[in-house]
């Protein structure tokens, strides 16, 4: 063991020998289940939505900048593959929000029972849907 | 399942293991950065449906007709809190994502100063941008 860190992996089993940690199993071994993937589905999305600031600062930057700038920035956002961009990452907010109020009911020490996080989980797949669908109804129609 | 080719573990480091552990600091959990996740979550709540809205209500409008909804007030101070929320929720977010993937000090550390850097920017382009379109 050459540093802190490592020596940390190494204990002592109950007859005093030494030992390597054992480490959890990797990803691949697990199931996919609604715990698990509603969890790793919030990560992606608030990773996703990240990249989505960089389009809402073109938008603005674009919109103070000038018209031709703002023109620019209309056109590509209004084409079909902007669109379609844009209706990934309305996804991804709406079940970034939803999950989100999930996860700080469970900060507030509700909704733990395994049936009621199933529960909450299709809830937000569902109301994820009804959001995103909506948006773009209200969308189309203003427009 | 302990593979047989793995050397026996030893440990060259004469110290017990509390005397290991102490000094390391905290274990990363300090509360600051859970509570502010938590609290920009909350002011996102509202902040992001008013986004929401404020892009529909912005369908379809020219440059003048969008600085002119950003200029009133309290469009102007709303928009503006959405981008301090947004940013310093998402600068959290990330954080924790690049400490549970990136292993590599060096590496790490290089990511986090780049990611919170580009953030930075990123949020000070669009509160320049939405003070520009009101005023």
């Amino acid at each position: 063991m050459k540093n802190v860190n490592e020596a940390l992996m190494v204990g002592r089993n109950t007859e005093g020998k030494l030992v390597r940690r054992p480490l959890s199993p990797h990803l691949q071994v697990y199931k996919p289940q609604m715990s698990s993937m509603t969890s790793i589905a919030h990560r992606a999305t608030g990773c996703a939505l990240g990249a989505g600031t960089l389009v809402l600062t073109y938008w603005l930057v674009s919109a103070a900048s000038g018209d031709h700038a703002f023109a620019v920035a209309q056109s590509i956002i209004c084409s079909w593959l902007g669109l379609l961009v844009l209706f990934g990452f309305t996804v991804a907010l709406f079940y970034h929000f939803c999950n989100g109020i999930r996860h700080l009911a469970w900060d507030a020490g509700k909704g733990f029972e395994l049936p009621d996080m199933h529960r909450s989980g299709k809830l937000v797949l569902a109301a994820t849907a009804v959001l995103t669908i909506l948006f773009w109804i209200i969308g189309f129609v203003v427009w | 399942m302990n593979s047989s080719n793995t050397p026996d573990p030893t440990v060259h480091i004469m110290r017990s293991q509390l005397g290991r552990a102490r000094g390391l600091g905290s274990a990363k959990i300090g509360v600051q950065h859970w509570w502010a996740q938590r609290v920009t979550a909350i002011a996102l709540l509202p902040l992001s449906l008013y986004f929401v809205l404020s892009v529909i209500r912005l369908e379809g409008h020219t440059r003048l007709q969008m600085a002119d909804f950003i200029g009133r007030p309290w469009n102007t101070v709303l928009y503006l809190c959405l981008i301090a929320a947004l940013f310093y929720h998402l600068a959290l977010g990330l954080q924790v994502v690049i400490e549970d993937y990136v292993h590599k000090d060096a590496t790490r550390i290089a990511s986090l100063l780049a990611v919170k850097g580009i953030i930075f920017f990123c949020a000070l382009a669009c509160a320049v941008s939405v003070l520009k379109l009101a005023f």
